[in-house]
């Protein structure tokens, strides 16, 4: 049931096609920043606003949405975002990545491979790959247009030189369909190889910056790397404490204050479901 | 011999003051061409007009690529001149702080031009930044240092071996020794002599230093007003001045 009183998802019609236009010349340009009159929202800059906006714009009474915050579904911004699509929109909502139609994401991608027909919304806070290279934007909008990416790599090379390998651990840049240099939005690295020639649609917001971009189904996704040191996903060496998985990533969390810690999926459905099937074959 | 860059007929005016009036200039390849002349005569214009990062008002800039087929330099595309200024041309800056990222290793800025032309292997450029720091006399050990560590003379020939990574044919330098002490000068001054022998190089530089310029140059041309007022061959120039202002600039230099 919509709550009285708000257009349905929220925005009005007129914001949603705005929204819309951006996304489909964002669909229709792989990577590429589209600027959009982000609108005011119900919760603050940083907490997920430009994802909101694109998934209110995108989400039909038929769908079915998941929320994930760094993984789990249970986390406060999950929730409440949750909530708020099932108050404003009154869609269905579910926990299980197999079910959702829609899912909005914060720092991950779920570790079930998504399909065809189902949309990623990433919220993304900075969407400018090389903003910590280069301060301008006049200046990082002409090497966007010129394809001139070297100065990515001249971070690359710094960083081997100092570290012995790339340090860099989340929102590792990559190339979008060889052609645009992109943010992932803080996922960890490990989450980039399923970015790349995923059946389902990604489509990122940045409420802050007001910029939205895309990857649409079946496009390539490389991560930026030397051809003797490449790109390598980085995982905590340990089987989840919970259902034991050694693919999944982890989350490490300190139990005591002796040094005691454990790791566990940060994927909460994944780690559920996994525990429910040894369960039930126990 | 065909020229490997060509001006003709350049005028600028800065409001009422003109900064070029009707300059022509031609070179060859290998060839170093000095110009000289007092401050506000115009050379740093003509610099950066050759070099494309001015627009003149008049008159047409030629260069010919390496395959033989001739541009005009403000008529190029940006990608075009961004491509060319990587490759086959380099610019020294006076300032090493305006041609060098000063939070970047000096391999770092070394690799910069290489990994923007598309060179993806990690040790080969290291390797290259390596070589390119012997060549120009630093420390291959200090290739992990920062420029902002390194003395003045120093960063002015990291800028170098930065710029002639790439093998350039053309490299236009503007006072590359200026703010240098003269020790420090001179073995700069001695090393561009011998890189741009060893490599080839043509190399349009701007000073106003005329013993810089009898030690590097094939040919100099003197700037007045804008204008160029005298050129030839350096050494008939600075002996045989005819023009009464060059007479008076070779007069100037201290004898040491």
């Amino acid at each position: 049931m919509t709550a009285l009183g708000y257009n349905f998802g929220y925005l009005d019609e007129n914001t949603k096609r705005m929204i819309r236009r951006a996304l489909l010349k964002a669909v229709a340009i792989p990577g590429h920043q589209v600027p959009f009159g982000a609108r005011e929202m119900p919760l603050p800059y940083g907490w997920g606003t430009g994802g909101i906006a694109v998934t209110a714009s995108v989400i039909g009474a038929d769908d079915r949405l998941k929320v994930i915050d760094q993984g789990a579904d249970d986390t406060t911004n999950a929730v409440s975002i949750r909530r708020f699509f099932a108050k404003v929109a009154g869609v269905e909502t579910t926990e299980r990545t197999g079910e959702a139609t829609i899912i909005q994401t914060r720092h991950r991608i779920p570790e079930i491979a998504l399909r065809e027909g189902q949309v990623l919304v990433y919220q993304v806070p900075m969407p400018e790959p090389l903003f910590r290279l280069e301060p301008r934007v006049s200046e990082t909008k002409r090497m966007h247009a010129l394809a001139d990416y070297g100065l990515m790599h001249v971070k690359l090379y710094e960083d081997i030189a100092r570290h012995g390998h790339v340090a860099i651990s989340y929102n590792y840049p990559v190339l979008v369909g060889g052609r645009y240099l992109m943010s992932p939005s803080p996922i960890p690295a490990f989450d980039n190889p399923k970015m790349d020639r995923m059946p389902a649609l990604q489509l990122f917001g940045a409420g802050r910056e007001k910029r939205i971009y895309a990857v649409p189904p079946y496009t390539s996704v490389r991560s930026l790397d030397f051809e003797d040191h490449p790109f390598r996903p980085v995982r905590a060496d340990a089987p989840c404490a919970l259902c034991g998985s050694r693919e999944s990533y982890l989350d490490e969390v300190v139990v005591d204050d002796r040094g005691g810690r454990m790791f566990v999926c940060s994927d909460t459905d994944y780690c559920s479901t996994r525990q429910a099937t040894r369960e039930a074959a126990e | 011999m065909t020229a490997l860059l060509e001006a003709t007929g350049l005028s600028l005016r800065f409001g009422t003051v003109p900064a070029l009036d009707d300059v022509s200039l031609e070179v060859f390849p290998g060839e170093v061409v000095a110009i000289v002349g007092e401050s506000g005569s115009g050379k740093t214009t003509l610099l950066r007009v050759l070099s494309g990062m001015m627009r003149p008002e008049a008159g047409a800039v030629r260069y010919r690529d390496p395959e033989g087929s001739v541009h005009v330099v403000h008529e190029m595309g940006e990608a075009a001149m961004r491509r060319l200024h990587r490759t086959d041309w380099g610019f020294v800056h006076q300032n090493p702080r305006d041609g060098l990222r000063m939070r970047v290793s000096a391999g770092g800025n070394i690799g910069e031009r290489l990994m923007a032309v598309g060179a993806r292997h990690y040790g080969s450029i290291r390797a290259e930044a390596a070589e390119w720091l012997r060549r120009v006399e630093i420390d291959p050990a200090r290739i992990d240092g920062m420029p902002a560590l390194f003395s003045g003379g120093m960063q002015q020939r990291l800028q170098i071996a930065r710029t002639l990574v790439t093998r350039p044919r053309l490299v236009f330098m503007d006072e590359p020794t200026g703010g240098l002490d003269v020790s420090v000068q001179a073995r700069l001054l001695d090393m561009i002599r011998a890189l741009v022998a060893d490599l080839g190089l043509a190399v349009v530089i701007v000073t106003h230093d005329i013993a810089a310029a009898r030690l590097l140059a094939h040919r100099l041309l003197v700037m007045r007003q804008g204008q160029v007022v005298e050129q030839g061959l350096t050494d008939r120039v600075l002996d045989d001045p005819q023009h009464e202002y060059t007479q008076l600039l070779v007069a100037s230099v201290l004898a040491a």
